[in-house]
Order: C-alpha cells, then structure tokens, then sequence
C-alpha cells in the first residue's frame, strides 16, 4: 500500500482525529499539546505539497470512500484548483499557528490553550474538507465544520467579540441554509449529489426554472460566506475583535475557500455557458463585485483602527476576486485565482502585523505608527513590503494579479470594472502611504518616548516568511500560472 | 388552487421559512432570534424529507427472497439520511450559539440586543 495513494484523504482525517486527541493529551501535559498541534498542521502541509506534485505530474485525483463507486458514495477530487487551493490552506495554517504561540498567550488563559488548539484544528479540517471534496452535500458539511469553528474561535477574542460572533452565526447560518436549499432543489431534479455526476445531467435541465432558483440560492448562499458587500454586516466586527491569529486565520483562508465554492458551483457545477450566457448571473455578480470594490476602499478609508481597515479593505480584494470569477475569459479568472493566493498571503502578513502592534504597544489605531520603525525594524519593513504589495507595485506579488483583473476586464470591456480597480488600488494607496510617512517620516518631537523592543521571534519569523513570500511568489508568477493555474481556468473560455 | 393544494407540503416549508427569517431580522432578543434560526432550519429538513415521500410506498427494507425491485415502492430513504446530518449540524450550531449567548449574559446582564448596543456605547 503506497501511502501517497491515500493522501487526499489523510489530510481531512488526522487534523479531525487529532483534534480530538489533543483534548486527551492536555489532560497528562499540557506543555505538549502545542508541539502536537504544530506536528498535525506540518504532516497536513506536506501531504498537501505531495497532493499537489501528484496532480501537476499526474492529473485528476480521484479518491472514492469506503470503496463505493460514485455517484453513489461519497468521492474526493482533486483537480488543480482544489490541490492549489489545498496547498495554501494548509500552508497558511501552519505559518500562523506558529505566530499563535505568542499572541495567544496575551488574550486566552493558560489553562484553556488546548481547547483553542483543537478548536483551530478544525477549523482547518473544514477548510480543507471544502477543498477537496466531490460532492455537493458533503461539501455543505464541511461548510458548517469550519463555520462552527470559526464562530468559536472568534467569540474568544475581546470583550465585543461575543456579540460579533453572535451576528455572525446568525448570518453564517443563513448562508449555509441558503446552500442547502440550492443542494436540494439540484437533487429533487436529478438525485445525484456528485459534482462530476451533476455537471454530466444539468445540462439537459438549464431551461428548467428550479435550476435558476437552485443557482440563486447556491450564489447567494455563498455570498453571505465570503462577505460579498451588502451581505458583509458579519465581517468587519468579526475580524476586528478575534485574537489576532484567529484574525489572521480566517482573512487568509475562509473567504478565499469561499471564492473557491463559488467557481466550482457556477463553472463545474453548472457549464460556463449557463453562467455567461443562458442567465444573467454573470453580468449580476459583475457589477455586484464592483459595487462591493467601491464600497469596501471608501469604507476602509474611514477607519481610524488598523484591523477593521484591513477587514474593509478585505471586503473590497473579495470584490477582486468575484470580479475576475464572474468575467467569464481566461485573463481575468487566472488574475481571481492568482489572487486567492496573493491576497490569502498579504492579508494574513498584515494581520499578523496589527496582532503584533496589539501585542506589544496594546493599540490598534493608527496613529500607533508614529515612528514605530525606531523600535520595530523587521517588522515596519514586513509591513512596507505586504503594504507594496496591497497597492499593487511591483515587483512584489499584489502588482501581478491585479494586472491580469485589469487585462480581463478590458478583455471584456468592462471599463468600470477596470476604473474601480485603480480606484481600489489608489485607495489602498492613500491609506497604506499615509501610515508608512508615519512609520518611516514622523517628526521628532510626535514620536513617543517609549521605546518597544521588537516582537518575539517566534511571531516575527512566520511574518517576515509571509513577506519574503510576496516577493518571490512575485518573481515566480508565470511559473505558478503555467504549472498550476493554467490548468483551472474551464474549457469554453 | 391546484397548486396550492396539490403542491401543500412545499407552502407549509416555505411558510415555516418565512417565520423563521422574520423572527431572526425582527426580533431584539436573542434567544428569539436564535429559535428564529431553528424554526428556519427545521422548514429546510422538512422540505427534504417531504420530497422523499411516495403514494402508496413503504419503508425501503428489501426482502432477500424478492427479486425484482420495484423503486416506486419504496421511499427515497436518501433525503432522511442527508437531514439526519443536517440535524447533527442544526443541534451543534444550535449549542454553539447558546453558548454565546451565556458569555453574552455573563458580560451585559442582559439578552436584549438593544440594551447591549447600549452599553457598548
């Protein structure tokens, strides 16, 4: 039996089976569970790399459970797409627990560490579980694994957490409601589950009106997932007030699975014509996505704390995505795809920085900034590179994807699409320079006193890995595009 | 009429919906708002299993001595196996949001969401 056969189910298995296990561990020793807990996420990033090479030499993984044949049993695929997406879930997982280490310790109680672990550790089963799985109702299953781990971690954030976590389990759930509504009206009309199944018997029903309203439900279901303005009302508190890891966490990996479910269900789901041409949805989520950029960079713009900045400017770089998705030609969806991976490394770079503002000067505003390169030099430059890179200069990584958005939507012609591009971009521009003439240009007599040592390394290391990543995820794009996301975009584009 | 009548099972489901929708936008308690939420799910699992059911079938137990299948005689037991799921969802979404809701009283002393937004001010 060769091992890497069963990777693709592995990976789902050991963080579930471990967030068990950790519970027991911290009952004979605490102290261990962290080191537990970091194994189980670096076992998860290898076999996630070996999912990855396994698809770039060999194609389509098929993995069917329990040895029952789809479209009966429940089946695993993992094309490209789904291992890329694979690849930066676990990766991103595995870079931020070891930031956790530290800013955990500042905003939980000792004693109930192991819990946060495992709590964690679900959330990434979730995650992944969307990620790799085949069939439609499976997938709302995990939808809800890693929702309801999301909710927890975000409650154990600051005093107004709780109430954001309340807004946001309600709103979630209508959201995962929503998509299983969509799950059913699909099965009443044809009685599979199974995404490959589904997308050989849709076809002959794409006049039926339940298939629009199937659609409707599915698009809006997830819209509410991934905080697609004006269905965002959960985010900005939720991120604001979780504990920064958590934070980090959630900005870099669950809206971007979102975006993952929502090209599955409009283009493998259903064909790319039904989406562009036999509906409107195409057009809709266009304009949409562009209504949600504007929103997002002017929202941002009014913010006076660095986290809800970053969670406006995240409504708006998910406005990015939908944009680029929804186009429907091969420029703007690998410009969505490539910055699933762009934003997932930036967002949770910048996150982790205002965690680390939090931990050591114990404010996120932004006029924490005055003269903070004095006292924190490695990490204003991580800032300097990530901000770089939300503004979109290159050569770091944010310049590349919204480069191959603008080349989609003059593609399609879309210039207002093209114009709230640079508007975002411009916006980011403002916010982002305006904090670095207060990092690296403060007047002297403005700066305080009191000087901050810089973070601990073991949070400054994960940050300046995200922010050397930039970089050379920048220098490496075409390679990234030609080995892996050339092979995502749907046929008939 | 006939479609109100013959088609009665999805009008119960989407009344029920409906309910549950108006109470979790309306409603300033919480706890209202979360049987809101319940109500809401609970029209979705009836709407499953109510797809599954046929005129004149029984319970989808095979006898080993019949040896043609007829599938009209039988219910869908595909829908009640999902829902059984959606349930252990419902009730884990349900738990984890009482659980909020007791940090939330242990915090503000209270469930009204107004007075909350109150003392956060």
């Amino acid at each position: 039996m060769n091992i890497s056969d069963h990777s693709s189910i592995l990976i789902i298995v050991i963080p579930l089976i471990a967030s068990i296990i950790n519970i027991f561990i911290s009952l004979f020793k605490r102290s261990l569970c962290y080191s537990f807990f970091l194994l189980i996420l670096g076992i998860c990033v290898i076999l996630s790399i070996d999912i990855l090479s396994n698809v770039i030499n060999s194609g389509t993984i098929r993995y069917k459970l329990g040895g029952w044949m789809p479209p009966w049993g429940i089946e695993y695929v993992v094309d490209h797409l789904n291992a890329y997406i694979i690849a930066i879930v676990s990766t991103m997982s595995l870079i931020i627990a070891v930031y956790s280490k530290e800013s955990i310790k500042q905003e939980v109680p000792e004693p109930k560490l192991p819990y946060f672990y495992s709590t964690y550790l679900l959330l990434t089963t979730g995650l992944l579980g969307i990620a790799i799985t085949g069939d439609i109702f499976n997938l709302y299953v995990f939808l809800e694994i890693a929702s309801l781990a999301g909710y927890a971690l975000i409650a154990i954030g600051e005093k107004r957490s709780v109430l954001a976590s309340f807004n946001y389990i309600i709103m979630g759930t209508i959201g995962a409601c929503f998509y299983l509504l969509g799950v059913g009206y699909i099965y009443i009309m044809t009685g599979s589950l199974n995404i490959t199944d589904l997308s050989l018997l849709l076809p002959n029903l794409y006049e039926s009106k339940v298939m629009l309203a199937a659609l409707a439900f599915l698009v809006v279901g997830v819209a509410i997932k991934i905080a697609l303005f004006p269905l965002h009302r959960w985010l900005p508190d939720s991120y604001t007030f979780a504990p920064s890891a958590v934070s980090a966490f959630a900005s870099a990996t669950m809206t971007k699975v979102g975006i993952y479910v929502l090209i599955r269900v409009s283009f493998t789901l259903f064909e790319p014509r039904f989406f562009t041409e036999i509906t409107p949805l195409s057009s809709i989520l266009v304009w949409w996505a562009i209504v949600a950029i504007f929103f997002g960079s002017i929202i941002a713009l009014a913010q006076t704390d660095f986290k809800r900045t970053l969670s406006y400017i995240l409504i708006a770089e998910v406005g990015y995505m939908v944009f680029g998705v929804s186009l429907g030609n091969k420029q703007g969806f690998i410009g969505a795809v490539l910055h699933i991976l762009n934003d997932a490394v930036m967002i949770a770079c910048l996150f982790m920085i205002a965690g680390g503002l939090m931990y050591r000067v114990g404010s996120r505003n932004l006029e924490n900034f005055l003269g903070l390169n004095k006292s924190m030099p490695i990490t204003m430059a991580a800032f300097t590179i990530a901000a770089l890179s939300m503004i979109g200069i290159p050569p770091t990584a944010g310049f590349f994807s919204k480069w191959y958005l603008i080349l989609g939507a003059i593609e399609a012609e879309q210039w207002i699409g093209a114009i709230a591009l640079l508007f975002s971009s411009l916006v980011n521009a403002i916010i982002f320079f305006k904090l670095l003439e207060k990092i690296y240009f403060a007047k002297k007599d403005n700066i305080p006193k009191h000087k901050f040592p810089e973070l601990p390394f073991s949070m400054l290391a994960p940050i300046v890995i995200l922010a050397l990543s930039i970089l050379v995820i920048g220098a490496s794009t075409g390679k990234i595009i030609s080995k892996v996301i050339q092979f995502t975009v749907p046929g008939g584009f | 009429m006939e479609i109100i009548i013959g088609k009665y099972n999805y009008w119960i489901y989407i009344a029920l919906m409906m309910i549950g929708f108006y109470a979790m936008i309306t409603k300033r308690n919480l706890v209202k708002k979360l049987v809101g939420m319940n109500i809401f799910q609970t029209a979705i699992i009836l709407f499953f299993i109510s797809t599954a059911y046929k005129k004149n079938a029984t319970i989808p137990i095979l006898i080993k001595s019949q040896e043609v299948i007829d599938p009209a005689q039988y219910i869908n037991p595909l829908p009640h196996v999902l829902m059984l799921t959606a349930i252990v969802v419902m009730v884990s979404t349900f738990g984890v949001a009482l659980a909020v809701i007791i940090m939330l009283y242990k915090q503000y002393k209270t469930l009204d969401e107004d007075e909350i937004i109150e003392q956060l001010e």
